[in-house]
């Protein structure tokens, strides 16, 4: 009975974590492949370092801290973060702003950074960074939280827990490593695309979940809002574009 | 060090005006979602509408906000 206890709360916690590992993968890889890798795993590594540290520093007492304060949070800014980066994508689509700009961006930096003028990103892509921070953040403080109440307050079953976790973010790590060159033949500006799609949709969904909201199917909800946010976007590209025909020209 | 200050502070409004860059380009898509999930937060549980009701509301009008202020610049990049 001990066993199949333990091993329940293992399982539990590895499947639990593998939901929110893959979720937080997703868009680590998204970003990655369309910003570039360094900044992107830099982005998520940080995250889970400061998770690692918080969880060092405050160990059980996290468990007092409200979850959706967190999430509203870290949910808010993802949202705003994520609407930006779609509103680009749609008008860039639309063809009115050019579609390399962040390349145009990233190389002036890259030269000014050469130059030694001051204020520039030493190499990094800060866009990139924060998204895939603040992603793993989230999601990371989820399987934090989730270790806990599965682990129920008790040594052996809290380390149980972490191992499922662990093992989960291992197996996800490996997903990872295998499907990033596929990603790298989508053209880019249509990864572009889904990246915003996904960092709107998953923002929306945690300030929702912060504010203390239910989505209708829980989790489910996030494929549709994916799905909804998608057909938004692709509608708009022509909207757009009529609306940029339409208007007069300044003069 | 009155020029120590000086540069201390504009290099922490550098600092904040790149953090800033990274959520806020149209000051309108911004404001408007922060206002209509403060809408949502506070007004609308008022309205006595249920949580699931409220989710919708806030994924709607978030995705409204969002297409006003693509059409606006749309609007604008013509000129």
């Amino acid at each position: 009975m001990g066993l199949l206890h333990a091993g329940t709360t293992l399982v539990a916690a590895f499947l639990a974590s593998l939901v929110e590992c893959v979720e937080a993968l997703t868009v680590v890889l998204a970003v990655g492949s369309v910003r570039g890798w360094r900044p992107a795993l830099a982005g998520a590594a940080a995250a889970l370092g400061v998770l690692a540290a918080i969880v060092l520093v405050f160990g059980a007492s996290l468990a007092r801290i409200p979850l959706h304060l967190l999430q509203a949070g870290v949910g808010v800014l993802l949202l705003l973060f994520g609407l930006r980066w779609l509103r680009k994508a749609v008008l860039r689509a639309a063809g009115l702003i050019p579609l390399h700009d962040e390349a145009a961006a990233y190389a002036r930096s890259e030269a000014a950074m050469r130059t030694g003028a001051p204020g520039s990103p030493a190499g990094r892509d800060r866009v990139a960074f924060a998204a895939c921070f603040h992603i793993t953040m989230l999601e990371g403080t989820e399987v934090v939280f989730l270790v806990m109440a599965l682990g129920a307050g008790l040594h052996a079953e809290l380390v149980r827990a972490s191992l499922g976790a662990l093992a989960a973010l291992v197996v996800v790590a490996a997903l990872g490593v295998a499907l990033h060159r596929p990603l790298v033949r989508v053209p880019e500006n249509a990864l572009k695309f889904v990246v915003g799609v996904l960092l709107s949709a998953f923002g929306t969904f945690w300030a929702g979940e912060g504010l203390g909201l239910a989505w209708p199917g829980s989790d489910w909800s996030l494929p549709g809002l994916v799905g909804v946010y998608l057909l938004l976007a692709v509608a708009l590209v022509p909207a757009c574009r009529a609306q940029a025909a339409a208007a007069p020209v300044r003069v | 060090m009155a020029a120590g200050m000086e540069w201390l502070w504009l290099r922490v409004r550098r600092v904040a005006a790149e953090l800033m860059g990274l959520f806020v380009e149209d000051a309108g898509l911004a404001l408007g979602s922060l206002a209509w999930i403060g809408v949502v937060w506070l007004l609308l549980p008022a309205l006595r509408l249920g949580v699931h009701a409220r989710a919708l509301a806030l994924g709607l009008g978030l995705m409204a906000i969002l297409g006003e202020s693509a059409l606006r610049a749309a609007r604008r990049r013509r000129g």
